[in-house]
């Protein structure tokens, strides 16, 4: 197989793919400004595409700062989700006695809505960063945990059979065989955690903040602001995208071998 | 004729080896596997057999009559219900040092390229040189004509090619025994025979003792120093038949008296014991 006609060939259903995006995005956006144009509604009940991006030029700075503050909460909460998560389901696919009680727990605890335990969390650690992080560690926890030992349970018995037989200590098996198998349900439960994390952030903000696009969104629809509403969505929609990309370019880097990323020509999507 | 029967092997002057004639010995085991839903199936009834060192030994049977499970028994992998295994002397309770396995799926890693994937072994034992074990990896790879693909990822590679990387993998670290499941039996015939050559020769050179498991009879007679022959499940051990053919065997001894003789011999065999259902 030619390595060179292979990169070719996804550089540019790549590029395909994000010019078609960008072309629907554009065409829903002047779709919206014609409609304003047109039915001409109250500024609070639907700003136009053109209102909402001088709003966002008018205050960099603002949107930047309360960005910042909310995107943190999300990736610190993700990030102890992430090594919680992870560690946790290695003992859960390891111990028999973890897992009868603590994956019954994490299997338990995923059915109540976690933004229903954010006042829990503001009562007990304050309106300041701490509760954001811990409603954000704890959305994203449930995704990664469950998916992880997902991952980790789905190791071939052969393979496991063969790095047994070659007498791999149970150490080695973890590191040579079940990761490495897991990797792709880990990363599904790490992009479903990504996005839970900043949901988990934004409704500690609703809840009981003074900064973070949560706050800014609460605020204004006090006041009617409608047009600042859209403008911090807009804000939170591309930071998820961003997020998002990230972590699929990370994939790529880290399970290149994968199914789901050798990017081959030969196989059709059906 | 450069004639080598199993006599001569097992009896090699310059083995260093403690005189352990029967490398693997396998006596009296049976194995009952109990179902999740609380049934158990006995796939093992009162098994012996040995495997002399140096010694080619096949076993067949119909499926489903406990030949992977004797080999998961003696590779350590699974506990007998009953009986007892030793290799090399000692009994079995882990996987032994100096066994190589090759299964019926090549079981190559996808996350490894061709050569990692043959150089797996090493990873799990200290004391190797990564520089000689990936030039015999190197050298494996040539003798078995995949020489050019060391960077390869298994998912370019044909079913074939796949499962001889896994023969390679099983030999990387020189085992004394070479336990093989099925190795061939998702290959078409071609590709089978040349297979067959190529372990015929790798064994002659090695003097390696193997165990290997088959659902064809060509194969086992066409192979084999002895030929153990196991009754449809629970498997038992129906006869032990010594393949006295000359070696090294062409494909073309497949077409002689004797072999046809021994062919037919386990045919009827497993015929009158049941194992073919019409
Ligand atoms: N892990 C297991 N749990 C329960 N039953 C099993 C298990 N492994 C094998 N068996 C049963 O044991 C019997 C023998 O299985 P085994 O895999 O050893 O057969 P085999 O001779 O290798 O068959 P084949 O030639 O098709 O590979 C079968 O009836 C099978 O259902
Ligand atoms: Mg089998």
């Amino acid at each position: 197989m030619s390595g060179a006609a292979q990169h070719h060939f996804s550089f540019y259903s790549r590029y395909r793919k994000a010019v078609s995006a960008t072309l629907s995005m554009v065409a829903l956006l002047l779709m919206w400004e014609a409609a304003v144009f047109v039915f001409a509604p109250p500024v609070w009940l639907l700003p136009a595409p053109s209102d909402i991006a001088t709003e966002l030029f008018a205050f960099p700075a603002f949107y930047a700062h309360h960005a910042v503050y909310t995107i943190r909460s999300a990736l610190i909460g993700f990030a102890i989700a992430l090594v919680v998560g992870m560690l946790a389901a290695i003992g859960i696919v390891y111990s028999r006695f973890l897992e009868t009680t603590i994956y019954t727990l994490i299997v338990g605890i995923n059915s109540i809505p976690k933004i229903a335990l954010a006042p829990l969390f503001i009562i007990w650690l304050g309106t300041g960063v701490n509760s954001k992080l811990a409603i954000a560690a704890l959305s994203a926890l449930f995704p990664i945990a469950i998916s992880s030992v997902l991952g980790l349970r789905s190791a071939d018995p052969d393979a496991l059979d063969l790095a047994r037989s070659l007498r791999a200590s149970g150490f080695q098996v973890l590191t040579t065989i079940r990761l490495p198998s897991a990797a792709a349900s880990v990363f599904s439960g790490v992009k479903v955690g990504l996005s839970f994390a900043l949901i988990g952030a934004i409704a500690g903000e609703f809840v009981a903040s003074s900064q973070g696009l949560g706050y800014v969104i609460i605020i204004s629809q006090g006041t009617l602001l409608t047009t600042r509403v859209f403008a911090s969505l807009l804000v939170l929609l591309i930071s998820g995208m961003v997020l998002f990309y990230v972590v699929s370019y990370v994939e790529r880097l880290l399970i290149p071998w994968h199914v789901s990323q050798r990017g081959s020509s030969e196989h059709v999507m059906i | 004729m450069a004639q080598k029967t199993s006599s001569q092997r097992g009896l090699h002057p310059a083995s260093d080896r403690p005189i352990t004639r029967d490398y693997v010995c396998v006596s009296d085991v049976s194995k009952t596997y109990q179902t999740p839903r609380n049934e158990t199936i006995e796939a093992l009834s009162h098994v012996s057999l040995t495997l002399t060192t140096g010694e080619f030994l096949s076993v067949v049977g119909p499926s489903g009559c406990g030949k992977s499970t004797l080999l998961k028994c003696i590779a350590g992998l699974s506990a007998p219900t009953s009986g007892l295994i030793t290799v090399n002397g000692r009994p079995v309770k882990e996987p032994p040092p100096k066994m190589g396995i090759v299964f019926q799926r090549d079981i190559l890693l996808d996350w490894l390229n061709i050569v990692d994937n043959v150089l797996l072994p090493i990873r799990y034992t200290r004391g190797h040189n990564p520089e000689t074990a990936r030039q015999s990896a190197m050298r494996l790879l040539d003798t078995i004509g995949l020489a050019g693909f060391e960077h390869n990822h298994p998912w370019e590679l044909s079913g074939g090619m796949r499962q001889r990387v896994a023969i390679c993998r099983s030999l990387l670290l020189e085992p004394d025994l070479l336990l093989m499941d099925e190795p061939f039996g998702a290959l078409d015939a071609l590709t089978r025979d040349e297979l067959n050559l190529v372990l015929q020769r790798i064994w002659l050179r090695d003097e390696k003792s193997v165990l290997f498991i088959t659902h064809s009879i060509q194969e086992a007679v066409f192979l084999s120093d002895r030929v153990v022959v196991m009754s449809p499940g629970p498997g038992r051990i129906l006869e032990m038949l010594e393949i006295d053919l000359p070696r090294p065997r062409e494909l073309e001894i497949r077409e002689t008296p004797e072999f046809g003789r021994y062919s037919s011999h386990i045919r009827a065999l497993l015929e009158r014991h049941g194992a073919f259902r019409r």
